[in-house]
């Protein structure tokens, strides 16, 4: 008998911490979980990754950032290397912020990358939103996913506010001073509510220590919590994929999560960094050595939010003259109450369109198979009526600058903008629904048809036909693979009375689908084969004879 | 494989469930007719699997781009020394951009590289796996279910209403005292708002120097950006005040100006003096229009007319800018006859009630 030695293990090493790991925190169950789970592939689905990874390095250089500024309100005279500002009378928020931009290595390009990276993470959960509500991905068991990311939304626009306003500018000082004014314009508790925000009157001595407090600990808290409980139920829900051929509300298809998703997935992190600091290092963001400390009396003309506070800002300047009036002795500023009613009604019409849509289609299925905008007119034509109102208000925030760039008058410019928030919602609704149920009617013409080969031929009696070539079965089922709702009535319930909900639902329900394109079916698919293969021998039987 | 055999577990499973609960589908409406899925494209082989040639050149590919990181972050550390900062300020621009580039370089390596060899060198057969429904099965459901009930007969939770309500009360107030706490974050702001700096015989001085200024240092359609004398930064409340009390001060042809019956002696030989805090939200209007004698807020675009007591004929604000009374004193120099008559600055609730 012979000993055999065995041959030792080459990653003795790594089996060992493995085995250590799995002893302590049962790593192996995780992994066997988690490690092959299937991630669909798809371009859009990165948006959401590109906000998760820019609130990362958001992370990272704010952290970087804290360590060398000092939110404080107290003046000083400006004593650092720049020149033009040298003695001028300033807090202490913008001497440090100068400071890190021009005494600290590596300080102004951290302060673009926490800018920056900023401006990408709202505007990629933006993106993010706008592809889950285009696709139906919102449908159930998503929709309160859908409220968690719209929290997540405007949680990144009052992460932005709240570190716009901390290097305590002239710019930022006048945002706060907007943000002053709107608050006193609330009814009865306006003036008390701006006291608690400043400390007593505007600017006060404490604003800028408290919104550090929220920038840097209350609001990133909440995100990580949101953003926690919006992966743990992506996770529950797996996600979603295109439909088409092989792909359907009962499986998913993708790659594994080991190794391909964590390669991808964890290179994309890289180069979203990546991205963002190039960006950084070459295109200044807000200069604020140009704009000198917070000073209540001058103010640049020209002057514009970051993007994402810029549709409220424009909602605000759209408010036509002589809106405030009196009640008895009291002020009702109108002008400021019906923008901010506006913004909020919006986004509240947002956070609840999962709920409103549930409600006409009376779907209770799950929907894990995603709808190609198209399939979808009404939704998409809603999605596209609000991304008009959006960007109405957004355009509106820079009124003054179309009117000098493009040499225009102003005030038109305002009475332009003031029609547009009005007619041009509606006109994007019916464009846009048109427009998709124009696709949907090509796309069940090409599938019942097949594609236009370009060969025209002459038939014995003297017709010409153009040649049609059937699809490949895999194209053909990308046409028709969608899901089809018919308007219904407003019928009476069990006590034989129709109710005022019931006579809504079915008005909705007609407004959703009654003008809407049956997918072209296996019947009329194989009909008009069989006509194409008749008038294909016919063809052959032409040329034959002609020989 | 362990896959499949995972998937046909999960598929067992959930066509098992989806028997049992198939969801209303509402108004959609059932295809019997339906084209019939094909089942997933085949799968195209890459070039990196037929050959070997190629599967090495990415290899190499991927290496070069982490090779490339390597280099991007020694060249950031050799820039981070190499590019000190200095009292000239081209040298933050070098600092930062040479950090910057080599920053970049060692992230986008690491990134670029991750994702090629994902693409190239990682299989790339598209996996399919059944779902099952989200919903728990009906013997979970249950044990969730008893689980409660047991909690809820263990603590009585139902049961005891005294309890319960008692606790729904507690519960309830509870938060009040935490919420109370934050009260103290402001005062009370009391009259501060209607009152400024402003006093009867003080004498206007230039913002920022602080220079007082004589009837005669204004010429007809000049304009100035007016604080009170004796505001500096050495007061406490130096900002609070000017962001009440800046004014604009314009000298027009006393003609053009249409002054009502009660603010006839509020102008000095055609010389005004209006507040600078814009009514609508608190920007200052900072734009002059000497041809029209407008004043143009830069922030939301309000503009008033100067010689009309400023009243509004464009934008979101409401009110015309208050006036501030001036007069000139016996060397001269301009003063204020009195504070401002109503509250300057944006609008507020019970700003017109009287106290």
């Amino acid at each position: 008998m012979s000993i055999v030695k065995e041959a030792p293990k080459k990653n003795s090493f790594l089996a060992g911490t493995a085995n250590y790991v799995d002893e302590r925190v049962g790593a192996a169950g995780i992994l066997k979980e988690f490690g092959r789970k299937i991630f669909p592939d798809h371009w859009s689905f990165m948006l959401g990754e590109v906000a998760m990874y820019s609130f990362f390095v958001l992370l990272l250089s704010g952290t970087f950032l804290t360590f060398f500024y000092d939110p404080s309100m107290a003046m000083v005279r400006y004593d650092g290397v720049y020149a033009p500002l040298k003695d001028s009378l300033m807090s202490k928020a913008y001497e440090t912020s100068l400071n890190i931009t021009f005494e600290v290595r590596g300080g102004l390009l951290m302060r673009q990358v926490h800018h920056w990276s900023a401006l990408l993470f709202v505007a990629a959960a933006g993106l993010h939103m706008l592809r889950v509500f285009f696709t139906g991905a919102f449908r159930k068991p998503r929709e309160l996913n859908w409220v968690v990311g719209f929290v997540l939304f405007v949680l990144s626009m009052a992460a932005g506010f709240t570190g716009y306003s901390l290097p305590d500018d002239l710019l930022s000082g006048n945002g706060l001073r907007i943000i002053d004014g709107m608050i006193k314009g609330v009814p009865f508790i306006g003036t008390n509510i701006s006291s608690l925000l400043f400390g007593g009157e505007f600017p006060g001595h404490v604003v800028i220590g408290r919104l550090y407090a929220l920038h840097i600990m209350l609001i990133p808290a909440l995100i990580l919590v949101f953003l926690a409980i919006h992966l743990f139920m992506l996770i529950i829900h797996k996600h979603t994929h295109y439909s088409g051929p092989g792909k359907s509300d009962t499986n998913i298809v993708g790659y594994p999560l080991m190794p391909v998703y964590v390669a991808k997935a964890g290179g994309f992190f890289f180069i979203v960094f990546g991205v963002i600091m190039v960006i950084s290092t070459f295109f200044t963001i807000n200069p604020i050595w140009n704009y000198g400390g917070y000073d209540p009396s001058p103010v640049s003309a020209g002057t514009q939010p970051d993007w994402y506070i810029g549709w409220l800002d424009g909602a605000l300047r759209l408010a036509p003259t002589g809106l405030e009036f009196m009640l008895g002795d009291y002020t009702v500023s109108m002008n400021i109450l019906i923008p901010l009613v506006i913004s909020l009604v919006f986004l509240g019409l947002v956070a609840i369109y999962p709920f409103i849509e549930n409600w006409v289609t009376g779907d209770k299925r799950e929907h894990h198979a995603l709808d190609r905008p198209r399939n979808a007119p009404t939704r998409t034509a809603i999605g596209a009526s609000g991304v008009t109102f959006y960007a109405v208000l957004w355009a509106g925030a820079s009124t003054d600058l179309i009117a000098t760039h493009f040499k225009m008058n102003l005030n038109q410019v305002l009475l332009a903008m003031q029609i547009s928030l009005i007619l041009l919602p509606i006109a994007a609704f019916y464009v846009t629904k048109r427009v998709c149920l124009a696709l949907q009617r090509k796309d069940k013409e090409i599938a019942i048809h097949g594609r236009e080969s370009g060969r025209i031929v002459r038939l014995p009696h003297g017709e010409y036909i153009e040649v049609h070539e059937p699809l490949d079965p895999y194209d053909l089922y990308k046409l028709v693979d969608y899901k089809d709702y018919k308007p219904t009535l407003a019928r009476p319930n069990a006590q034989g009375k129709i109710t005022v909900g019931a006579r809504v639902r079915a008005s909705l329900s007609k407004f959703y689908f009654q003008d809407r394109i049956i997918p072209a079916t296996q019947t009329e698919i194989a009909e008009a084969t069989h006509h194409a293969a008749e008038l294909e021998a016919q063809v052959a039987k032409a040329i034959e004879s002609g020989k | 494989m362990k896959l499949t055999e995972n998937s046909k577990e999960v598929e067992l499973q959930s066509s098992a469930i989806n028997s049992e609960h198939e969801y209303d589908g509402g108004l959609r409406v059932a295809n019997l007719d339906a084209v019939k899925d094909p089942g997933l494209e085949p799968h195209r082989v890459r070039m990196t699997d037929k050959s070997v040639k190629h599967e090495k050149s990415a290899v190499r590919q991927v290496s070069v781009l982490f090779v490339l990181s390597m280099l991007g972050s020694a060249f950031a550390l050799w820039a981070y020394f190499t590019f000190p900062l200095s009292e000239n300020l081209s040298s933050v621009r070098l600092n930062t951009i040479y950090l910057g580039v080599g920053m970049t370089l060692g992230l986008l390596g690491i990134g670029i590289g991750a994702v090629h060899w994902a693409k190239t060198l990682m299989p790339d057969n598209e996996v399919s796996e059944e779902r099952h429904l989200t919903r728990g099965s009906d013997q979970k459901r249950a044990a969730a279910i008893e689980i409660l009930a047991a909690a809820n007969q263990e603590s009585g939770f139902t049961r005891r209403k005294l309890i319960r309500r008692t606790l729904y009360g507690s519960l309830a107030l509870f938060p009040l005292p935490g919420i109370i706490l934050f009260a103290d974050l402001g005062p009370d702001l009391g009259n501060s708002l209607r009152h400024t700096f402003w006093k009867k015989g003080t004498r206007l001085a230039k913002d920022p120097t602080g220079i007082e200024i004589k009837a005669s240092d204004v010429t007809v359609g000049s304009v100035f950006q007016i604080i009170p004398a004796g505001l500096n930064p050495e007061n406490k409340e130096y900002l609070e005040e000017k962001a009440k009390a800046a004014v604009l001060l314009v000298r027009v042809d006393p003609s053009e100006l249409n002054e009502t019956e009660e603010r006839k002696g509020w102008s000095y030989q055609g010389i005004v003096a209006y507040s600078k805090i814009c009514t609508h939200v608190g920007c200052p209007v900072a734009l002059y229009e000497q041809q029209t004698h407008h004043l143009l807020c830069p922030c939301h675009q309000s503009t008033f007319d100067l010689v009309n007591g400023c009243k509004v004929i464009f934008g979101p604000a409401s009110r015309p800018l208050p006036q501030l009374p001036i007069t000139v004193d016996s060397e001269g120099y301009l003063i204020a006859q009195s504070d401002f008559l109503e509250p300057v600055g944006p609008s507020f609730w019970d700003r017109s009630v009287k106290s």
